[in-house]
């Protein structure tokens, strides 16, 4: 039943009509996902995104909390520009500086996935 | 009417319909209809994003706003911007790598599952709804404004103009309306940016004493709270902007228009530098509305300050850049529209019709003739209601559409991709639970209720005291999902997970 799944959507033209389709078999994911490449690329995707979307989701939520239970935020920092302001201004360039390192850890992401490309068509139908 | 604006006016509806012309002759296929058939860049697709994001709401209400409330006005632009590292980090590229044409793609990659599909669908289609409505109510009243001329005409010609695009050109026509005003727009906002920051002698300094005195709020102008006074209804109205987007439908099918999710990344990116500096500028455009048009114009002109980017642009550059500005600001609202009929018709007609009614076997040609249908039912259904709408407040209706999105449809998104033991069960109950308890605390909210006559749809006591009920429904959604999971029977596909897990890391297909 759960190979007849992954067949979902194909027509037997697209398998070929050589081989009866029982005798394919479908790509092994669950073995796919216990291997020592995939559960790697996971933790150092983990490491990267869980942290960083803590940090940003915190830092976004600090300026209406502070801003709502105190004054704090009202000091001046320079003429009449406030910390209020500087903090607001500090969430742009979090945004930029988070949306340049996840670009950089992207491309070493997208090389663990070749990675894992190249383990399913290697094992692909003979799991 | 002056000349100027009847020009800029012509040139904006004739360069879009020549715009459709030629997507038209590339629509063949349903894939072409509803995603260009893939075929956008990453540039292409980031502009497009921005632009889907830049609606008029942002580009009149954001500068308004702060234009009259100073502080309180930037919120916005700030939780706008921040859902962008939402999308890029989590939904994104997974999404691109499991979707086909919607929402509901996606979510059945995993459960293939007719129920769940019809909840996205339905959930889909609601939001498109609330969006679409507060965005012609907005347009309606300020083509009329601009142009002089009557609300319901107004309403009328953005709704041909954007049936038009989407019934001919697709998501091609679409998309490029949307790449050509993200451009514009960002010319317009840059130039009347420059000009304040030049009449402020290019000393931030100077601006900020500059405006303490400018307005009749004082030196409040400048602290947070003027707009703002109920701490929750704060937060709650923060969650539902940095949350929504990566539930938002027309946005998440954008991602489907290009070739892969490295592809996606770089729209995300795109559009994330291109939408900070647009929110950045907009309190240029703000404060400068503040000091050089004056508290009573904006006012008069309109009450909720949606006139003051116009208003602004008049005073530095004369009729020419007022002109230019009303006319970005009509092409911003053509393309945002047109963009969110797609989608709703995308719902309609991919998921309703041919994925649940006809289950996967109607022809490409039947596809696409639903998908036609679909639109033309979409546009007209809208028009209609925003018709009857004139007269309401509709301003909450576009965080309402946030607040659904970030309570129905993200949690979802995230159990899917992220969660092993995730159910069909647990699916449709975070969808309801989001869902519901959104629109039903809203219902129940001052929104719809307030003791004077004319400040809501309803004069009575509000039930529920936030105008925002994110805080409660956020949580309600992923709780759904959560209990609907676990106290059910039904054992999790751990197999169908592990498949869904390796194709959303490694965008692997056979």
């Amino acid at each position: 039943m759960k190979v007849e799944s992954a067949y979902k959507g194909k027509t037997e033209q697209e398998w070929g009509s050589v081989e009866p389709l029982s005798a394919r078999q479908a790509t092994d994911f669950e073995r796919i996902v216990s291997s020592p490449q995939y559960k790697e690329m996971l933790r150092r995707k983990k490491r990267f995104i869980v942290p960083m979307t803590i940090f940003f989701l915190a830092f976004y939520f600090m300026l209406p909390i502070m801003t709502s239970y105190s004054t704090v935020l009202n000091t001046p920092v320079y003429g009449d520009i406030t910390w209020a302001w500087v903090f607001a201004t500090a969430q742009f360039i979090v945004t930029w500086v988070l949306c340049v390192m996840y670009v950089k850890k992207s491309n070493a992401f997208d090389k663990d996935a070749d990675e894992v490309i190249k383990l399913i068509e290697r094992d692909g139908g003979s799991a | 009417m002056n000349t100027t604006v009847v020009v800029l006016f012509l040139a904006i509806v004739i360069a879009t319909l020549f715009i459709t012309y030629y997507a038209a002759k590339r629509t063949q296929t349903t894939g072409d209809f509803y995603t260009a058939g893939g075929g956008l860049t990453g540039w292409q697709n980031g502009l497009a994003i921005a632009g889907d994001y830049l609606s008029a709401a942002s580009f009149l209400g954001i500068a308004g706003a702060i234009a009259l409330f100073g502080f309180d006005g930037f919120f916005y632009s700030i939780g706008f911007l921040i859902a962008y590292l939402v999308v890029m980090f989590l939904v994104a590229e997974p999404l691109r790598n499991l979707g086909k044409y919607t929402l509901a793609d996606m979510i059945n990659a995993r459960f293939d599952a007719k129920k769940v599909r019809g909840m996205a669908a339905f959930s889909t289609i609601t939001i498109v709804i609330f969006y679409m409505i507060a965005q012609l109510v907005g347009a309606g009243a300020l083509i009329q404004l601009l142009f002089g001329i009557k609300y319901w005409i107004a309403v009328l010609i953005v709704g041909v103009m954007m049936t038009v695009y989407v019934l001919f050109g697709g998501m091609t026509a679409t998309s490029w309306v949307q790449i050509v005003k993200a451009v514009l727009l960002m010319l317009g906002t840059v130039i009347i940016a420059f000009l304040v920051f030049a009449k402020f002698d290019f000393n931030l300094v100077k601006m900020f004493a500059e405006v303490k005195t400018a307005t009749v709020h004082g030196a409040d102008y400048l602290k947070p709270g003027l707009k703002y006074k109920v701490p929750l209804d704060t937060l709650s109205l923060m969650l539902a902007l940095v949350l929504g987007t990566a539930g938002l439908p027309h946005i998440l099918m954008r991602f489907f228009t290009v070739k892969d999710a490295k592809t996606a990344r770089s729209s995300v990116v795109i559009a994330t530098w291109i939408v900070g500096i647009f929110y950045i500028l907009t309190m240029f455009l703000g404060f400068g509305a503040a000091a050089f048009v004056g508290y009573d114009a904006i006012t008069t002109a309109n009450a909720a300050g949606n006139m003051a980017a116009p208003l602004l642009a008049g005073v530095l550059g004369g009729d020419i850049l007022m002109s230019f500005v009303s006319a970005v600001a009509f092409a911003t609202i053509l393309a945002v529209v047109a963009g969110l009929v797609l989608t709703g018709a995308s719902a309609f007609a991919h998921d309703i019709y041919g994925q649940i009614i006809k289950k996967g076997k109607a022809s490409d040609r039947e596809q696409m003739l639903a998908a036609r249908y679909a639109s033309l039912f979409v546009s007209v259904f809208s028009i209609l209601l925003a018709l009857f709408a004139q007269t309401m407040n509709v301003a909450f209706l576009v965080s309402l559409a946030f607040c659904i999105a970030a309570s129905a449809n993200l949690p979802v998104i995230l159990y899917t991709i992220y969660w092993k033991k995730f159910n069909t069960n647990g699916a449709l109950i975070g969808m309801a639970a989001g869902l519901f308890s959104a629109l039903i605390l809203v219902v129940l909210s001052p929104n719809v209720f307030a003791p004077e006559p004319g400040q809501a749809i309803f004069v009575g006591t509000a039930l529920f005291p936030l105008t925002n009920p994110a805080i409660i429904s956020v949580p309600l959604g992923f709780l759904g999902g959560y209990l609907g999971t676990i106290l059910s029977k039904e054992k999790a596909d751990y197999r169908k997970y592990a498949e869904v897990s390796v194709r959303a890391n490694t965008g692997y297909r056979e």
